[in-house]
């Protein structure tokens, strides 16, 4: 597994993240490729059942990128997406994929080297995790 | 409410491990508002199990689908199509539920995937709580809205007994005394001198003593 | 006199009464009830026997009062409504009374939870009020609870249990009133170390006239250290121990703790015999049924009536 790509989803708050990834990717600050972000209107939009998928879909990570504590556009959804996020956690260490390769940060809109920072820590977090036993099994599956 | 808990992952992987193609049954009534067994469980569950099996290089083909009501006959004839290629059937119901599913269809394996609970209300979103314990008689008339059988740990019908204390019961500290309740009710609505009646030993034969029940509406039944 | 109880007798004589407990074996043999027993010949009126007490599994209530009375003396014998239905109680009953055990103390049980079932159902058929009530019907009506005649009807003298420390303070006068309302001859109380609290619930007792129908034995346990005091005061549920008994306990070295824990025993009992209403004791020395003729002799309870 020397060639490791690891394959990142990055829920992103419309709001803050989102805006700071735009930022970062303006001031040229180079982040791992790895992440591929969606955009979501709050992270509190984001269903449990979202991040499952992206998990199924052959995903090794997943992170929910939510503003800062009391500054959610609509008020409480980053607060609502910590719970979710716990939750699909918990399932997934019960399913045997591992609870630490789903993350929840909080940055602002203005934070641009911050997102470059996290994109970077993330992708190297589930690099050393290796490959999601789901994803294996279906890219050795594909191979043969 | 009916309330249920999902199983552990784990006594459901092992559930379906023998089987290639199942059907997931998720229902709209009671386990989806207490958020056990609704579209949206159904769907995470089905989600959950395919990765479970995936990471063993195995895969399970699932085919969702929930019901409007799973205890009804009626609802659950519109399986029947979809029967045919299901070699089992998980069911997100409560145990009505997954009975009538397995009465309707003889020769499918049927599991249950839920654990059924009791029946309740909610006390605030994600909290649902024991209310009623379907005794067949009820006693609510007399006992202040607050039901003895179903929340009193001893099921005592004169209570409350040594344990009770600050409101609590001696059980667990977390849960109310249902007599304290009673009383509190009681007060509130001018009913003191009600506690003094003594409530007689109650007969079981409404409720599970004299063994399952049925109810038999002649004029809808006919 | 409603029954052979020498207990009623006692009581009926205007007497103090004394009443003390035993514990079963946790196995089956019978040597250590007999040996407890022995202990308190002479010193106590009657015996209780408890019925898998904090829902531990010991020898029955009612085989372990036939030893006891085999030895001459008078045992209660205790019912909880947790383990067993209606039907078995009844037949209990029926069958301790062949046995000549005549006095029983009727009780809903400490909650499966706490015992070593804790996976068992709690029966709860009836509550302890209903059994004091079937009971009485099954002597007074020669009537069995369903409603059927009795063949020489057991006659019971009947006790049950009042603990007026538990919450809401307010109603415990009133659910004493409802024991004696279904028939209730004898209490014995919850272990008293909150004397002024006991003595204001004796105020409700006194004011409602319940004193003059039914018998009520002050319930007395020893402290054998302080930590007996801190266990019972934050660990036993119902349990009310001021801060001062267990102040005081611990203001003796460990060595005097147990004479210090029968000393505010027996001021204990002293100051109730002054009590209106309060008719005798129910000495329970948990574990330590060897001191309870001592404390009987020290509260100037000695001889036991001959009735």
């Amino acid at each position: 597994m020397e060639n490791f790509e690891p394959v990142v989803v990055a829920f992103a708050c419309h709001y803050c993240a989102y805006t700071a990834a735009d930022m970062a990717g303006t001031k040229r600050l180079s982040y791992p490729p790895n992440v591929k972000i969606i955009r979501v209107p709050c992270t509190g939009k984001v269903d449990m059942l979202h991040i499952m998928k992206a998990f199924e879909k052959g995903a090794d990570g997943v992170c929910v990128a939510a503003c800062l504590d009391g500054d959610c556009h609509f008020r409480t959804g980053n607060v609502r997406a910590a719970s979710h996020v716990d939750a699909v956690r918990k399932l997934l260490d019960e399913i045997g994929v591992g609870g630490e390769r789903l993350e929840m940060v909080a940055l602002s809109a203005g934070m641009g080297e911050r997102f470059a920072q996290i994109a970077t820590e993330i992708t190297e977090k589930i690099r050393k995790l290796g490959p999601s036993p789901v994803r294996k099994v279906s890219v050795a599956a594909g191979a043969a | 409410m009916i309330t249920a808990e999902r199983k552990p992952l784990s006594e459901l992987v092992e559930c379906v491990r023998p089987y290639g193609r199942i059907l997931l049954l998720g229902c709209n009534e009671c386990v989806t508002v207490c958020a056990a067994g609704g579209r949206k469980e159904v769907g995470l569950l089905a989600s959950s199990l395919k990765m479970a099996f995936s990471k063993d290089g195995k895969n399970l083909d699932i085919k969702e689908i929930t019901l409007e009501r799973q205890c009804d006959p009626e609802y659950v004839e519109e399986l029947a199509p979809h029967m045919g290629e299901a070699e089992a059937v998980l069911s997100m119901a409560c145990g009505c539920g997954v009975q009538e599913v397995a009465r309707r269809f003889m020769d499918k394996p049927v599991f249950p995937a839920v654990n059924t609970k009791f029946m309740g209300a909610s006390e605030r979103q994600g909290i649902w709580s024991e209310r009623c314990a379907g005794c067949g008689d009820c006693v609510l008339g007399i006992t202040g809205g607050i039901c003895p059988i179903a929340r009193c740990s001893k099921q005592l019908m004169n209570g409350p007994c040594g344990g009770s204390s600050g409101g609590k019961c001696e059980v667990d500290a977390e849960m109310d005394c249902a007599w304290q309740l009673i009383w509190d009710r009681l007060k509130a609505l001018g009913l003191e001198k009600r506690y003094e009646e003594n409530m007689p030993a109650k007969d079981w034969r409404p409720g599970r003593g004299a063994g399952p029940r049925k109810i038999i509406r002649e004029d809808l039944a006919r | 006199m409603k029954t052979e109880s020498v207990l009623e007798k006692v009581l009926a004589s205007g007497q103090m009464a004394v009443t003390s407990e035993c514990g079963p074996p946790r196995g089956s043999v019978p040597d250590k009830i007999i040996e407890k027993a022995n202990l308190l010949k002479g010193y106590v009126d009657a015996i209780n026997v408890t019925d898998n007490q904090t829902a531990m599994v010991r020898m029955s209530s009612w085989s372990s009062c036939i030893f006891i009375k085999q030895m001459g003396l008078n045992p209660i014998l205790q019912m909880v409504t947790r383990d067993r239905n209606r039907l078995a109680m009844q037949s209990d009953i029926l069958g301790a009374y062949a046995h000549g055990i005549n006095t029983m103390l009727c009780l809903s049980g400490d909650h499966p939870k706490f015992g070593d079932h804790p996976m068992a159902a709690g029966v709860y058929d009836l509550d302890s009020i209903q059994l004091v009530r079937m009971v009485k019907d099954m002597r007074d009506e020669g009537k069995f609870q369903g409603g059927a005649d009795i063949v020489n009807p057991p006659k019971m003298f009947i006790g049950a249990a009042a603990n007026p420390f538990a919450d809401p303070f307010e109603l415990r006068v009133a659910r004493l009133a409802k024991k004696v309302k279904a028939g209730v001859d004898f209490i014995q109380t919850q272990c008293i170390y909150n004397v002024d609290k006991f003595e204001k619930w004796m105020e409700g007792v006194r004011e409602r006239g319940l004193h003059k129908q039914v018998y009520i034995l002050a319930g007395i346990t020893p402290m054998k250290s302080v930590g007996m005091a801190k266990y019972m005061k934050n660990k036993v549920p119902g349990m009310d121990v001021p801060d001062e008994v267990v102040k005081r306990m611990s203001s003796v070295p460990k060595e005097k703790q147990a004479e210090e824990g029968i000393k505010i025993a027996l001021e204990t009992i002293e100051r109730l015999k002054g009590v209106e209403g309060v008719n005798g004791f129910h000495i329970m020395a948990i574990e330590w049924e060897e001191k309870v003729p001592e404390m009987v002799e020290r509260a100037g309870l000695l001889p036991r009536p001959q009735v």
